[in-house]
């Protein structure tokens, strides 16, 4: 094995079948998953994201919330996922098929986010939580989001968007009001909801 | 090893150096400083990334047990600042440290002075200029959340441009080496720069080109994110134990044929790992199995690579004690194979379901990374810089101190990860349990792992330091190798003309 073209066909053999059993064959086989259209209301399953949601999504990645939770739930023999709420049925595919980057996530500092949508389904807390986690959910080592919030003199009348955290110590005569990524990250998190029931992974 | 043939054995590991006639000792001073200025540029920058990767490593890791800690700006916010810490380190120090050892190691084994070193010298800034555009990037609101994967499209172009540059040189010297044997150490390399720019590049055109989505991203997410430390790393580190262990002892490698074996089947199986990041996740069954059977093949390369390294150390033990670079290389080599058998059972679907989605897996990659992959670097680099700047590293008692600073960091680290991982995921798999308890169990552990890291960034400190010290000239002059004690009887290179 001393030439260079011998060593290079065994460097490319022992790649590429690699490269094509794990990024080629997925891509051509899960890549053309579609959504999954409902026989009687016509909705499409995964339904997509909004807007908004979407703008969120990248909320999402920018402040890396997939290094401490996942979004996807384990069938039951593989895992407590369900047994713990975070999901009626395991994630499929299909699910994510609308999704880049997917955020499948690999470790579980916070709980699961799968269907947070469902399982919380307040903007209002959701808004609170990401201001003030240690005061709404005790014992959380999640950080706060101050930043993407604004506490501000109020001038008149009080913002529409203003919310108060409970047990939060706010100067009088302020209020704290969302930004814009504020919102689209929580109108994502509300849209996180894979609780249909798919061909594949029917809920019971 | 066939040196039989060759007229010229300078460089060929099994040859201490001090026993070379003197035309060999002329070639390889003539390597060394051709060497000089791309090898230094690459292991200056990886010091720099090193401290700066030790910095953002420890404001994650402290944020994890107190999320009060600066929370207020979102470049320190955690999702922020682990990113820009596994970058750093991944990208910053890793990377380039193994193209310094790499470079070294192609002219070494190849018999002849640098050649076309301006290729490398272009690279080493694209290289640099696209790690500050990528982890500002990351700092600034641009990750792509795709673990190993985040610096944004704009600054990949950049990282993708240098490494094909090197692959490019690798070729060429290798194209214009010495005829005789081909060391396994330049099988290795000239694979890993074979194979990171392949899987570079489609993996980056995949996540920033194509208009693709869903959850084979995520396939193609991890059969990148294992293959880098696998079939780049991982290459890399087995390169320069494979040079160093039986260069500093100055007998040949045990076995040849085990060597062959052991690169062969690492090439075949680690690059089917990937998935066994997605046990019990969303995908095809077959995927998932395909990966974890590969995984357990693992076991082949390991055990051969180990078997030859400990049969070639047999004997020579002692002078761990003597020669810093085969202290930190032994080290590093022993720690491959404990976190490859750890590897191994991690994708046992039982023991996965427990320390999946915890800080077992973090404590694992730290282990690969850092006690496998780093220590072997930092080997390296006390053997290499010395020849490059023409002086001795100026205090044995500070690379003792890096020395027992990292590897007590290092095993201190791993250890609170993984029980923090095992009670973690001990309370996951307990639904009964409520989940704020398995924050809780493992807070004091995190609490350690941050002390750990302030012992590693101190013995980083310490080494730039003396790195600093020796590119500016401080090293000693007197042509006496720095040893951990006054043994003249070592091989490693008694004397430097």
């Amino acid at each position: 094995m001393n030439s260079l073209p011998k060593l290079f066909i065994g460097f490319f053999i022992a790649f590429a079948t690699a490269w094509v059993g794990l990024v080629v064959v997925p891509f051509l086989t899960l890549g053309q998953l579609q959504a999954e259209v409902d026989e009687d209301t016509g909705e499409l399953k995964p339904p997509g994201f909004g807007g908004l949601a979407e703008q969120g999504a990248k909320v999402y990645a920018a402040q890396g919330c997939m290094y401490c939770h996942s979004q996807q739930i384990r069938p039951e023999y593989a895992g407590s996922d369900i047994a713990r709420g975070w999901g009626v049925r395991r994630t499929v595919p299909r699910d994510y098929i609308n999704e880049k980057p997917v955020f499948l996530g690999t470790m579980r500092t916070g709980p699961d986010l799968t269907n947070i949508g469902r399982r919380q389904p307040s903007a209002e807390w959701h808004h609170q939580h990401l201001y003030a986690p240690q005061i709404i959910s005790k014992g959380s080592t999640m950080p706060p989001f101050k930043f993407l919030y604004e506490k501000r003199k109020i001038t008149g009348q009080r913002s529409v968007d203003a919310f108060e955290v409970p047990g939060y110590d706010l100067e009088e005569g302020y209020e704290i009001v969302p930004s814009q990524d504020a919102k689209a990250l929580v109108a994502y998190l509300l849209e996180l909801n894979r609780s249909y029931s798919l061909e594949e992974s029917p809920v019971e | 090893m066939s040196t039989a043939v060759d007229t010229i054995t300078a460089t060929s590991p099994g040859v201490p150096d001090h026993q070379e006639n003197a035309a060999a000792v002329a070639l390889r001073i003539e390597i060394d400083r051709s060497c000089k200025l791309p090898v230094l540029l690459f292991f200056g920058a990886s010091v720099f990334w090193l401290l700066m990767g030790s910095v953002f490593g420890f404001l994650a890791s402290w944020k994890l047990h107190n999320p009060g800690f600066l929370a207020d700006l979102s470049f320190l916010s955690f999702g922020v600042i682990r990113t820009a810490h596994l970058n750093s380190v991944a990208y910053g120090w890793a990377s380039p440290a193994a193209i310094g050892v790499a470079i070294w190691l192609m002219a070494r084994l190849s018999r002849v002075p640098l050649r076309n070193s301006a290729i490398l010298i272009v690279a080493a800034i694209f290289w640099n200029i696209g790690l500050i555009v990528g982890i500002g990037g990351i700092l600034s609101g641009d990750s792509m959340s795709i673990e190993w994967m985040e610096m944004p499209g704009y600054a990949t172009p950049l990282l993708f441009i240098s490494f094909a540059l090197i692959s490019i040189w690798a070729v060429i010297m290798f194209r214009y080496r010495r005829p005789g044997h081909v060391y396994v150490s330049q099988w290795y390399i000239l694979a890993a720069l074979f194979w990171f720019p392949w899987l570079y590049g489609t993996a980056n055109i995949i996540m920033h080109g194509l208009e693709v989505s869903g959850v084979s991203i995520a396939a193609t997410n991890w059969w990148y994110g294992h293959n880098v430390l696998g079939l780049w790393f991982t290459p890399i580190g087995l390169a320069a134990a494979y040079y160093f262990i039986p260069k500093v002892i100055g007998r040949p490698v045990h076995s040849y044929y085990l060597s062959a074996i052991g690169f062969w089947t690492l090439a075949l199986f680690y690059s089917w790992n990937g998935m066994h990041h997605l046990i019990g996740g969303p995908f095809p069954a077959w995927l998932i199995t395909a990966s974890v059977v590969a995984s357990f093949m693992m076991i082949i390369p390991v055990v051969v690579t180990a078997i030859n390294h400990h049969m070639t150390m047999k004997g020579y033990f002692h002078l761990l004690e003597v020669s810093p670079t085969l202290r930190f290389v032994v080290f590093g080599a022993m720690a491959y194979t404990v976190v490859s058998m750890q590897g191994v059972s991690m994708a046992v679907r039982s023991l996965n379901q427990l320390t999946h989605f915890t800080h077992y897996t973090i404590g694992h990659s730290h282990l690969g990374l850092y006690a496998f992959f780093t220590m072997i670097m930092f080997g390296s680099m006390y053997y290499i810089v010395p020849r490059l700047v023409g002086s001795e590293w100026k205090s044995a008692s500070m690379i003792k101190w890096h020395f027992w600073l990292s590897a007590y960091g290092i095993l201190t680290m791993v250890g609170a990860l993984t029980v923090a991982g095992l009670a973690q995921g001990g309370v996951l798999n307990d639904p009964e349990i409520p989940f704020m308890k398995s924050v809780e169990i493992t807070l004091p552990w995190l609490f350690s792992r941050s002390i750990a890291g302030i012992v590693l960034t101190i013995a980083h400190v310490i080494f730039a330091v003396h790195f600093t010290m020796m590119l500016l000239g401080m090293g000693r002059k007197d042509g006496i190798p720095t040893y951990f004690t006054q043994d003249n009887t070592t091989p490693e290179a008694s004397v430097r003309p």
